[in-house]
C-alpha cells in the first residue's frame, strides 16, 4: 500500500523550495508556528487534528514538514519520543484541546521520565472560553504540570514564537526532556509580525551550563587512582551527551571495567573486553556482585534508580562513589555520594581522562574473571533443542543476523529484558527503550519515530503480545505512511513479566495474565503488510531474511516457549546478591565464548 | 513502601524555612506547590509577594521536613524553570517573622486589660469594635503563639496569620544577586558541606 494522495493539496514545498517569510511580515498565529519550527529545524511532525488546533493545520501544507498522521495521539507522542532517541534532535508532536492532549499524557510522562528531549504542541479552546469547561477544554498545562520539564500557556500570536524558541531551547539543553506549549485557537488566528527568534533564550532561573570545578576533577582523578576495585557506571547520560567515545578513551587508559544501565545500553560497547553488561535488577549475577564488591564507583549520567540499586542500605557497602550529573537534583537523591560532579557528562571525561593514569588491578581482574563463570545467559542458550523456541533464541540469532548493527526498539516486559540481556549493542542510540516509565505499547509508535529520524537504518521492533496490542493501530500509520520497521513479537500468550512475578512472588496464581491475541499474521495482512509466524529454532533465520527482503512492515510472530522466566531476577527491594536464579539442575553446558 | 521512604521515614522532621525568588509570572505558584504536594509535604505556611527587583516575587515556605527531604525540595525548586534561587534559611541567621491580626472579644471594661496584655508583647491595636479588639503583632511564630495563648481566654473572634516571612541577618545579598546560586548548592570536598556528616558512614 502507497501513501494516499492528496491531490487537494499538492506538493508540499521540499526544504530547498521553501522561502521563510521576511522578518516584519504580518502572519496568522498559525503561520508563526511553522515558521518557527521550520527555523527550529525541525523536518517532521507527528500529530493528529481537531478543532482547537484547526488553524495550525490548515496552515501546515505551504512549510516543508512532513506530518505523520498516527491513529492514536499516545502514538504521536511516543514517535516523537522514538524520533528524539534515534536522532539526538527534539521530536515534535501536535494535537488538539481535551481528548487530543489527554491522550498524549502518557507519552509525554515517558519522555520525562526518561530525559528527552520533545516538544508538544497542543491546540487550546479561544481565550475567552478558558476557563468555561468549553467544549474539549481541558487544563493540560495543569494536567501536565508534574510531567513535563516546563510548559506554557500561550493566547496572544505576538507570543507564539518565542515561546516557541524558548521550549526547543529548554527540551534540548542541561538535562532534556518534554515541553509543552499549548496554544489558544484566537491565538493561532490572530496575526503577529514575525520576528525571528535568535540566539539562545535567557531565563534568570535556568541554568543548564553548569562547569565542573578544578579541584573536583583532580580529586577525581585522586579517588580512581587509589582505587583497587572500580567499576564505571555508563548511563543513559553518556548516549545524550555523544560521549561514548569519550569513555571508551577513559576505559582504554585506565582499563577499569564498565557496567551499563538498561538506557545506557549501546553507550559503551557490549563486546568490549571492559564492558561487563548491564546492572540490576535482570543484570548478570556477575555485574551486580562486581557493584557489591567494588571500592568505588564512578557514575556516569545515571540515577540510582531503584532497579538497579535494589536494597539502598545494602546498596555497594564498601564503595566510595563519583556521581557526575547534568541535574543538581539527582545528587544525593537516592544515594549518597562522595564527589558530586554537576557538569556535561562529555566535558568532564575530556578533561577527566588525561588526569589519569595506568594502572594494573590484576586481583580485581582476576575476581570480575572469576564471577563471569557464572552465567544465566550461557544457561539458556545451551538449553537443549526440546521443540521449544525460546525468547532467548530469537534475540541471539537476531543479533547474530543482523551483525549487531540493527536500531531496535522494545517495549516492556520480559522480552524487553530479554533484548537487553542477549542482543549485543555496540554503538550508542541502537536501543531505544522505554526505562523509567516502563511504558507499555512504545515499541511500534517509537520505531515511526526512529524511522523517520534514520531512513536508512535496519529497525526492528522486538514487542511482547500484550504490549504490541496497545498501539497495534499504529501499523495503520506504517502503512499509510509506506514506512518499513520490522516487527517482532515475542508472542507467549501472556503478560509475561506480570505472570513472572506471580510466579516467584504470589504463589503462581496467574490472576489477569493469560492473553488471547487476534492472529498476528492475519492482522499485518489486513494492514496490507506482510506478516510471518514462527515457531521453531530452525525457522527463525528463514523468517528473518523474509523481513529484510521484503520492502514494507513485516510482523513476524514468534511462538515462545509460554512460561519461560527472566533469570538472574533480584527481587525488588532486596540486596543485589540475593538473586534468584534459573531452577537447577540447568544442563550447563561449557561453550568457549559468550554469545 | 518503597526503601526509599522507609529509609526516610525514622528521620526527625523540624520545620525548614525556604527561601525563593521566583520569576512573577502566571503559573508559578501552581508549580511550586506540585512539588510539596507531590511527596505529600504538609506546607506549614507559604507567602508570596512582587519585590523591588522588576518581575522577581519572593516567596517564604515554611515546611515539616527532615534534612535529606529538605535537600530534595531545594534541588527540586531549583529545576522549576521560574524558580532563579532558593536559600534553605533554617540553620542560618535569619530575621523570620509573621503578622497576625486577632479579634478578641472586649467589653469596654475589658479593654484596658487587653490593651495592657497586648504591649507586653509588642503588639498594637489596630481596630475597635462596640466588643471587640483587633491587635496586631509581627513577630517570631513563637511570639505569636504566646499572643495568642494570652489572648485566648478573653475569647478570640477572628485570627488570621500571614505565615512566615524571613530573611538572612547581616550585609550578604541574597542568592538571587549570585551568578551562579548553584554555586552553593554543590557539595564541597572532604564534607565540609556535609554538616550531618552522612558521608562519614559510607567508608
Ligand atoms: C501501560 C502499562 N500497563 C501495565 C504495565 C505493567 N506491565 C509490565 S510488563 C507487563 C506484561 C507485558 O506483557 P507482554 O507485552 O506480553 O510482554 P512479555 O512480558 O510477555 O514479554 C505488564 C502488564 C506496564 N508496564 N505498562
Ligand atoms: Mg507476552
Amino acid at each position: 500500500m502507497t501513501a494516499l494522495p492528496h491531490p487537494q493539496l499538492g506538493a508540499r514545498p521540499g526544504p530547498a523550495d521553501f522561502r521563510p517569510a521576511e522578518p516584519g511580515t504580518e502572519l496568522t498565529g498559525s503561520q508563526l508556528i511553522w515558521e518557527t519550527l521550520v527555523a527550529e529545524g525541525v523536518d517532521v511532525v507527528f500529530g493528529y487534528p481537531g478543532g482547537a488546533i484547526m488553524p495550525a493545520y490548515d496552515a501546515m501544507p505551504g512549510y516543508p514538514i512532513r506530518h505523520v498522521l498516527v491513529r492514536h495521539e499516545q502514538g504521536a507522542a511516543h514517535m516523537a519520543d522514538g524520533y528524539a532517541r534515534a536522532s539526538g534532535r527534539v521530536g515534535v508532536a501536535i494535537a488538539t484541546s481535551g481528548p487530543g492532549a489527554t491522550n498524549l499524557v502518557t507519552g509525554i510522562a515517558n519522555a520525562m521520565l526518561d530525559s528527552i528531549p520533545t516538544v508538544f504542541i497542543t491546540g487550546q479552546v479561544s481565550s475567552p472560553l478558558l476557563g468555561s469547561d468549553a467544549f474539549q477544554e481541558t487544563d493540560i498545562a495543569g494536567i501536565t504540570l508534574p510531567i513535563t520539564k516546563h510548559n506554557y500557556l500561550v493566547t496572544r500570536a505576538e507570543d507564539i514564537a518565542p515561546t516557541l524558541h524558548e521550549a526547543f531551547f529548554i527540551a534540548a539543553s542541561g538535562r532534556p526532556g518534554p515541553v509543552l506549549v499549548d496554544i489558544t485557537k484566537d491565538a493561532q488566528q490572530h496575526r503577529a509580525a514575525w520576528a525571528p527568534p535568535q540566539g539562545e533564550p535567557r531565563r534568570r532561573g535556568y541554568r543548564p551550563d553548569l562547569r565542573a570545578r578544578e579541584d573536583e576533577l583532580d580529586r577525581a582523578a585522586a579517588m580512581i587512582d587509589a582505587a583497587d576495585r572500580p567499576v564505571i557506571f555508563c548511563g543513559h547520560g553518556i548516549v545524550k551527551a555523544e560521549a561514548s567515545a569519550l569513555l571508551r578513551e577513559l576505559v582504554e587508559r585506565t582499563g577499569i571495567p564498565v557496567a551499563s544501565t538498561l538506557l545506557g545500553l549501546g553507550g559503551f560497547p557490549a563486546t568490549h573486553p571492559q564492558s561487563l553488561g548491564m546492572m540490576g535488577m535482570h543484570g548478570e549475577a556477575w555485574v551486580n556482585t562486581s557493584i557489591q564488591e567494588a571500592d568505588l564507583l564512578i557514575a556516569l549520567g545515571m540515577r540510582f534508580d531503584d532497579r538497579v540499586t535494589g536494597h539502598l542500605e545494602k546498596y555497594a557497602p564498601h564503595a566510595r562513589k563519583i556521581h557526575v550529573d547534568i541535574d543538581p537534583s539527582e545528587i544525593h537523591k537516592n544515594v549518597r555520594v562522595d564527589l558530586p560532579i554537576l557538569d556535561d557528562v562529555a566535558r568532564v571525561l575530556t578533561k577527566l581522562t588525561p588526569r589519569l593514569r595506568r594502572r594494573d588491578r590484576p586481583a580485581w581482574d582476576a575476581r570480575i574473571a572469576e564471577l563471569r563463570g557464572d552465567s544465566a545467559v550461557r544457561d539458556i542458550v545451551n538449553l537443549p533443542d526440546d521443540g521449544h523456541l525460546y525468547a532467548a533464541h530469537v534475540m541471539l540469532d537476531l543479533w547474530r543476523l543482523t551483525e549487531g548493527k540493527a536500531l531496535i526498539v522494545t517495549d516492556v516486559g520480559q522480552h524487553q529484558m530479554w533484548e537487553a540481556q542477549y542482543y549485543k549493542h555496540d554503538h550508542p542510540r541502537r536501543l531505544i527503550t522505554s526505562g523509567g516509565l516502563g511504558t507499555m505499547g512504545f515499541a511500534l509508535p517509537a520505531a515511526i519515530g526512529a524511522r523517520l529520524a534514520c531512513p536508512d537504518d535496519e529497525i526492528w521492533v522486538i514487542a511482547g503480545d500484550g504490549g504490541f496490542q496497545m498501539t497495534a493501530c499504529e501499523l495503520s500509520t506504517l502503512a499509510q505512511e509506506d514506512l518499513k520497521v520490522n516487527v517482532a513479537i515475542i508472542n507467549n500468550g501472556y503478560l509475561g513479566m506480570v505472570r513472572q512475578w506471580q510466579q516467584f512472588f504470589y504463589q503462581g496464581r496467574y490472576v489477569a495474565t493469560p492473553m488471547r491475541s487476534p492472529d498476528f499474521v492475519k492482522l499485518a495482512e489486513a494492514h496490507g503488510l506482510a506478516g510471518v509466524r514462527v515457531t521453531r529454532r530452525d525457522e527463525i533465520e528463514a523468517a528473518v531474511a523474509t523481513a529484510r527482503g521484503v520492502p514494507g512492515t513485516v510482523v513476524v510472530d514468534f511462538r515462545v516457549e509460554q512460561e519461560d522466566a527472566v533469570y538472574p531476577m533480584v527481587p525488588s527491594g532486596a540486596d543485589l546478591r540475593d538473586m534468584i536464579r534459573r531452577p537447577q539442575p540447568s544442563p550447563i553446558v561449557e561453550t568457549p565464548e559468550d554469545p | 513502601m518503597s526503601p526509599l521512604l522507609a529509609a526516610a521515614a525514622p528521620r526527625p522532621r523540624t520545620p525548614r524555612t525556604l527561601v525563593a525568588h521566583v520569576e512573577d509570572r502566571p503559573g508559578v505558584l501552581a508549580r511550586v506547590v506540585t512539588l510539596f504536594r507531590r511527596r505529600g509535604y504538609n506546607i506549614v505556611s507559604l507567602t508570596v509577594a512582587r519585590t523591588h527587583l522588576a518581575g522577581i516575587s519572593r516567596l517564604t515556605v515554611v515546611v515539616d521536613a527532615d534534612d535529606d527531604t529538605a535537600r530534595r525540595l531545594e534541588a527540586n525548586l531549583y529545576k522549576l524553570i521560574d524558580v532563579v534561587a532558593v536559600d534553605d534559611v533554617t540553620a542560618s541567621p535569619a530575621v523570620i517573622h509573621e503578622l497576625a491580626l486577632v479579634k478578641v472579644r472586649a467589653s469596654p471594661r475589658e479593654r484596658t486589660d487587653v490593651i495592657e496584655l497586648g504591649k507586653v508583647f509588642g503588639a498594637r491595636v489596630v481596630d475597635v469594635g462596640h466588643q471587640t479588639l483587633t491587635v496586631e503583632l509581627t513577630a517570631t511564630r513563637d511570639a505569636v503563639d504566646r499572643l495568642i495563648a494570652a489572648l485566648e481566654p478573653h475569647g478570640i473572634v477572628d485570627l488570621v496569620r500571614t505565615g512566615a516571612v524571613a530573611m538572612a541577618r547581616g550585609d550578604a545579598p541574597p542568592a538571587s544577586a549570585d551568578p551562579n546560586p548553584y554555586a552553593h548548592h554543590q557539595p564541597q570536598p572532604d564534607g565540609v558541606d556535609d554538616p550531618d556528616g552522612a558521608a562519614d558512614d559510607l567508608d
